[in-house]
Parts: C-alpha cells; structure tokens; sequence
C-alpha cells in the first residue's frame, strides 16, 4: 500500500543521506521525497510516500526511528490527512490549442505564470492524482517540461507532529 | 581552561575513563598523537594496520562491557578501519573511532589523503559526526560515548579536520547528555511483561532462546536467576554464549546452523518460546516457514527494529533485557501458578532423549589430530576460564561447540559479519584489558594470516596470548561447502605456500610450536600456557577432511539436521 510519512529531522548536514542511504540500503522504494526548514530553524520537516506491504511499512517506520537524526515521525495514512504536490509544466501552445489549452487550465484550476508566443508554463497544486489527471488531459505531444515538487503532506484537525 | 582541539580531545579521552586507545598516526592527526605524546593518562596501543586498531578495540569491548576508543588518519587510515567498524557494527559493539580528516577549507577538493569519512562509514555505523568548529568537539566526543555506549550499542565514527585540532577552545567536560531524538527506552512495557509471565507459566514444551543483548545488557545473572526459577531449557545463540552458564543442566547448547541437536529439535518442537537480546538471525533460524510451527513467541529486545522483523513474535517487549528479566522474575516470585511440573517432566524426557544422540560425536580413534579434540583439551587446559577469541571458519563453530563459556565476555568472535583477520587483533584487546588473565585465539592457518602482522604489535607490548592454530591446509568452511553444495569442485579453497608458522612466529620474536600428533596435544597445550608471559603459537597439523557437524542446510527448517554421513536420523 502507498504510505506518506511525515519525519521531523534535525535540520542537520547528513541527515537527508542517512534517510535516503537507510532506503537504498535495505531496499524500501522512495516513491517521492521533500525536505525543507520548517518554522524551527533546528527542523527540517520531510515528507516521504512509499508503498509496501504491513510488515515493510513497520520496518520502516521503525528503522526511520532508529536514525539518530530523527526526532519524530508520523505515518501521515494512518488517519485523515492532506496531501498537496505542486506541479510546474511548461505546454508548446500554438495556433488554436492555446485557447483550449487555457480552458483546460482553468478546469484543473492551474495559474499560467509565463507565457510565450508559443509555450505556456502553468502551475497547478493538488493530490498527485489530480495532477497525473491533468497531464494526461494534455496530452503527451504538448509537453515540454514537467517539474514536480513531491508530495507534502499533513493531518487534518487537532493531529500534529511537532516537538 | 582554554586548550587545543588535540588537547581538548584527549582531555575527553581521559574523563570518559579510555584506558586504551588503539591506533596508527598520519598526517591528518598529528596534533592529536602530539598531545598523546604529552600525557600518561591515556595510553596508546600502536598496532600495524588500522584494521588491527578496531578489531583490538573491539576485543577490549567484548572483554570488559566497556566502549573500545581507536584513532586512525584520514584517508588511508580511515579506509583500513571499515572492516572493524563494521564488524563491530553487525554486533552492536560500543565503540568510538576518531578519523582525522583534512583541513575544514580543504574538505571536498580531492586534497591528499581525503575521503568521505561520513559518507563511507554511514551504512556501517550507529552515528557518525563531522566537527566543524573547534568549541563543538567536547560536545561531539561526549555525544559519541553516550550513543555507542546505550540502548543498542554500536560504533560511532568522529570525523575531526586537522585544523579543528590547531584551533583553541574553552574546555569543560559535560556531566550529562541529551540528544532529543535519541531516547533508548528502559523499562518494558509492564502489561506485554505480564502477559508473558502468563504465557510462560502456560507453557508444556517452554524453551529459552538467548543473544548477545544478554551480555550487553548485563543480565546474565539476572538470565540465570530466571532460567532456573521455570527450570526451563535454554539455548544461546552464537553471540549470546556465556549468557547462561554451558555446563548447566538445563543448557542446551548453542542452536542454529551448527547447533546441536536438542537445541534446534527443543526450538522445532516447543510450544512456547522465549527470545531475549537475540535478533532472529538467518543462520539461527534458517526457513523461516519452519521456525517453531507451534510456538508462541515472546521476545525482548531493546531494538523495536529487532522486533518481528523476520519472525513474527506474539508478545513483543522494547526494553533493556536485564531490567525486563529483573521484573518478570519479580513477577513469578509472586505469581501463586507455578509451571506445569508434569508436562515439564515429559518434556525434559524428551530433550534427553536427543541428548542421547550425542550430535557432537567425533572418531578419537584417528591417528591424525581432529580439530574437536584440540578443543576438548583447549578447554580442560585451561579450566574453562580464558578470554577465546576466534577467527571465521570451521574452528570458530567447533570453539563454539566444544568450549563451554560459563560466564559473559569470555567468547569473542566476529558473528554477523564473519570478519576473517578478527581473532589475533581482537585477542591484544582482551589480553591488554586482563593482564592477568588466559587469552587464547583460535584460528586457521587462512584467517591467522588476514591480521598476521599484528604478531609485531604483540612483541611490542608483551601480550602474552596464545594462539591455536587449526592447521587443515584448507579453508575449511569453504572447502566442507564446495564438498557439500558443489561436488567437491575445491576452488581456491587449497592453501598453498604456507609459511612455516613455527618460525614466523620466532622471527616476529615469540615462540612456535608445531604438533602433529593426538598424543602431543595436552601436552603442547600445558607447556603454551606455562609460558606465561610469551606469546605461543601453537600449530596443530589438523585432520584436512573434518567437517562441522551437526549441520542445518541453508534454507532447511531445524528439525532437518544433518548429524554426520555416517549417521543420518531416520
Ligand atoms: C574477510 C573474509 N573473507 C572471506 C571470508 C569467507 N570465508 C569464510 S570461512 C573461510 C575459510 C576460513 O579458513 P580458515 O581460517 O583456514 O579456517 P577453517 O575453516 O579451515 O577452520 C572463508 C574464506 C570471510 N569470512 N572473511
């Protein structure tokens, strides 16, 4: 099954290799990663998705918790939460396409924020479904370029992960 | 006071109570042997090879309990020192190994003698740091000594740049330490505690499981008071032996690939299973479809990730072992239920009844030297109380199986990352930690020359250890596999060209013997350790085609011994 953990990580040169080296060492797949600061300087906050089965998903949880610089982990699926990717695409939009491209646009609530005489970059937010939608509305041929941020996630109401 | 970064490490050294640093110089820490140089305090054991400086540490650990400390150079030295980290790591071993690394403005240029230190030891550490900044070290060093020391111990690697020991700081040791994220819980969780006092006061066919955690734990007393108040059968694992008394009754022997019969057939057919400090090996539990089909299974461990890993256990308890068994045999004192007295008697009926297979069983009528019978006598010689230390092979599971380890810290060998090299480095450790004691190495003639050089380290500060050398002219664990499992097809596995060990021995200063004979061997082994302050190196001219029997096929269940060609169990 796809998981997305939330770990807290000593905001630390080398943290980020001892979680992606324990994945590439014991075999866990990493099925997308983010990391960045959080409003304690001392933090980092990631969000990893990876799928497996039970018996994977404890060892992995258990083994994330093992790393010295781990301060706290969540298995964010183990109940209600949010999950958000953000999408940069840039689309060849020429001629008569450029019209239903932005009506497509509009649709999937994405934001053109450049435009050239031929291309659009459009960025659009949602669940990595939304945005596997969205690309396949598109189309393969009026692709260009396709930036995505990974998956952030975080638990709906009163849950949080924090010190 | 303000000091050095060499100053200030060393001051850590000595208030951490490091009796012994085992090490090599070089350039990257200079400052540091210069600052050695300058003290009594903390003495340095110069070795030949920075493998040799972990594995020593290691064998000082594994002696004494307490944290095994090395210091090598950046670069080369760094290198050399992976395979004792990693040894060290594959069996939780306390340790902190100080790598010098290049100058801080240096670090990432390809300079001389760089290399990731961090980045190649992480996979094979428990923690690893980089200082930076001169005024972080005291912190780091006292960081290193409280991870590597609690809850799962485990080498810890201190990467410091050259510069970082020029530098001057403030220096004060810290009383205490708090790392956030890191909290090794102690106490097992008190309902999961009595729900296996529940289960094992069930139990008809109980059986004790035990591993190394035992001995790092130091529970082997609080093992022994708990075995015999069930008055159940335990085994221990090869990392846990000394963890319950071997000449015991109520002990099994060691169980897994080549334990014995009525450990892996007690484990097989038990109804009820106790695992403590023992993480579930491959080599012990082989299929795991297999493994105890009947058994409910408890385990403790201070490792959550030791947890139904493998096997999956119905009672799971995260704490440290001593503290666990302490509580549950505060429990049973106070339970009114005892166990079943009957079923146990039928049970025991039973497990004689595979002790009487007599699995250890070897031919004393040959006239060549079995290597068993080197064993036999290494044990008799020497009242069954030295610090063995061993290399990997066929000698290691018949020191295994033939030695019987009454006490904790007495077997010391390289059990998850079978490190071939390890026996005669880890025995200085143990020799230079128990000056007074008997340390004796046993070893083949392929493993003793991994680490031979050592022998130079061991004229230079009078270990007097001795080493047994089981001379089958093969890799025998290698050979007794290509017999096995590739139709005698003996690839490489031949060792041609052997030195003459007796004067090897004597060039490096020491004195060899070399015997040939069943007759000789008490006697050549009584004359070793009356030299009491030489190193002897004894070569036994061993039987080429023994095998280490009873044996469990890889991939087989326990209850699918194999005993000796000539005697196979219905
Ligand atoms: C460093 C290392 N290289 C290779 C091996 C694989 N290996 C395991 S046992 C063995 C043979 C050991 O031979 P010897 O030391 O003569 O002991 P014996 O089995 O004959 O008792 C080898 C090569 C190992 N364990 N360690």
């Amino acid at each position: 099954m796809r998981h997305i953990i939330s770990i807290l990580l000593e905001n630390e040169s080398g943290a980020l290799s001892r979680v992606a080296g324990l994945f590439s060492a014991r075999g866990y797949n990493i099925e997308s990663l983010t990391v960045a600061p959080t409003e304690d300087p001392s933090l980092s906050r990631m969000t990893l998705v990876t799928r497996g089965s039970d018996d994977v998903i404890e060892q992995i949880t258990k083994q994330l918790n093992k790393l010295v610089d781990v301060v706290k982990i969540m298995d964010l699926t183990e109940g209600p939460h949010l999950e958000r990717e953000m999408m940069l695409i840039k689309l060849r939009a020429v001629g008569d396409g450029r019209e239903e491209l932005k009506r497509l646009v509009d649709i999937f609530r994405g934001h053109i924020i450049d435009v050239t005489a031929s291309t659009y970059t459009v960025e659009l937010t949602g669940t990595g479904d939304k945005l596997d939608a969205f690309i396949q509305a598109i189309g393969e041929t009026k692709i260009l370029e396709t930036v995505r941020s990974g998956v952030s996630g975080i638990a709906r109401g009163e849950k949080s992960l924090h010190l | 006071m303000e000091l050095t970064g060499a100053e200030i490490l060393v001051h850590c050294l000595k208030d951490e109570g490091v009796e012994y640093v085992f090490g090599y110089p070089g350039g990257a820490v200079l400052y540091i042997y210069d600052a050695l140089y300058q003290q009594q305090d903390v003495k340095h054991i110069l070795v030949r090879h920075e493998q040799g400086a972990t594995h020593a540490a290691d064998g000082y650990a594994r002696s004494t309990g307490k944290p095994g400390v090395v210091l090598v150079t950046s670069g080369p030295g760094a290198t050399n020192a992976i395979t004792g980290i990693a040894t060290a790591y594959m069996d939780s071993i306390p340790m902190v190994i100080i790598t010098g690394q290049v100058h801080t403005w240096a670090i990432g240029s390809d300079a001389f003698q760089e290399v990731d230190s961090v980045g190649i030891t992480r996979p094979c550490v428990k923690h690893n740091f980089l200082v930076k900044d001169v005024k972080d070290l005291t912190a780091t060093i006292k960081k290193a000594f409280y991870l590597a020391t609690t809850g799962r111990p485990g080498p810890v690697v201190v990467d410091v740049p050259k510069d970082v020991t020029m530098q001057r700081a403030e220096y004060r040791y810290p009383e205490d330490i708090a790392i956030r994220s890191y909290n090794p819980v102690v106490k097992g969780h008190p309902g999961q505690i009595k729900k296996a006092v529940d289960l094992l006061l069930s139990a008809k066919r109980p059986m004790i499981y035990t591993g190394g955690g035992v001995i790092w734990s130091r529970a082997a007393e609080s093992l022994t008071e708990f075995a015999r108040s069930l008055g159940y059968p335990i085994t221990n694992t090869l990392m846990g032996l000394g963890g319950y008394p071997a000449t015991d009754r109520q002990f099994l022997g060691m169980l897994g690939m080549h334990g014995t019969y009525e450990a892996n057939m007690a484990m097989h057919h038990c109804d009820v299973l106790i695992a403590i400090g023992a993480r579930f090996d491959d080599r012990v539990v082989g299929k795991v479809e297999y493994f105890c089909p009947e058994a409910q299974i408890i385990h403790i461990d201070i490792d959550p990730s030791s947890i139904s890993k493998s096997v999956k256990v119905h009672v799971p308890i995260v704490g440290d072992v001593d503290h666990v068994l302490k509580d549950m045999i505060r429990l049973l004192k106070e339970d009114l239920r005892k166990p079943d007295q009957t079923a146990l008697a039928a049970w025991w009926d039973q497990i004689s009844e595979w002790r009487a297979v007599n699995c250890l069983k070897y031919d004393r009528q040959s006239p060549l030297i079995k290597p068993q019978f080197v064993l036999e006598k290494l044990y008799e010689v020497t009242g069954g109380d030295a610090f063995i230390t061993s290399d990997v092979g066929q000698h290691q599971m018949w020191a295994a199986q033939f030695y019987k380890f009454d006490k904790p810290y007495r077997w010391i060998n390289s059990g998850g990352l079978g490190t071939m090299g390890f026996g005669l480095p880890a025995a200085m450790g143990a020799q230079l930690a128990h000056p007074n004691d008997v340390v004796a190495c046993v070893t083949g003639e392929a493993s003793i020359q991994m680490c031979i050089q050592e022998l130079s380290t061991c004229r230079q500060y009078g270990l007097p250890i001795k080493i047994v050398n089981l001379n089958n002219r093969y890799m025998g664990m290698v050979r007794q596999w290509q017999e096995f499992f590739y139709e005698g097809r003996y690839a490489m596995s031949y060792m041609e060209a052997l030195p003459d060990f007796v004067k090897l021995a004597e060039a490096y200063g020491h004195v060899g013997m070399s015997i040939e004979k069943p007759v000789d061997v008490e006697g050549a082994l009584r004359e070793a350790f009356k030299l009491k302050d030489r190193l002897v190196f004894l070569d036994f001219i061993t039987d080429q085609t023994e095998n280490v029997y009873p044996m469990i096929a890889q991939g087989k269940g326990h209850h699918e011994m194999h005993l000796s060609p000539e005697r196979e169990l219905a």
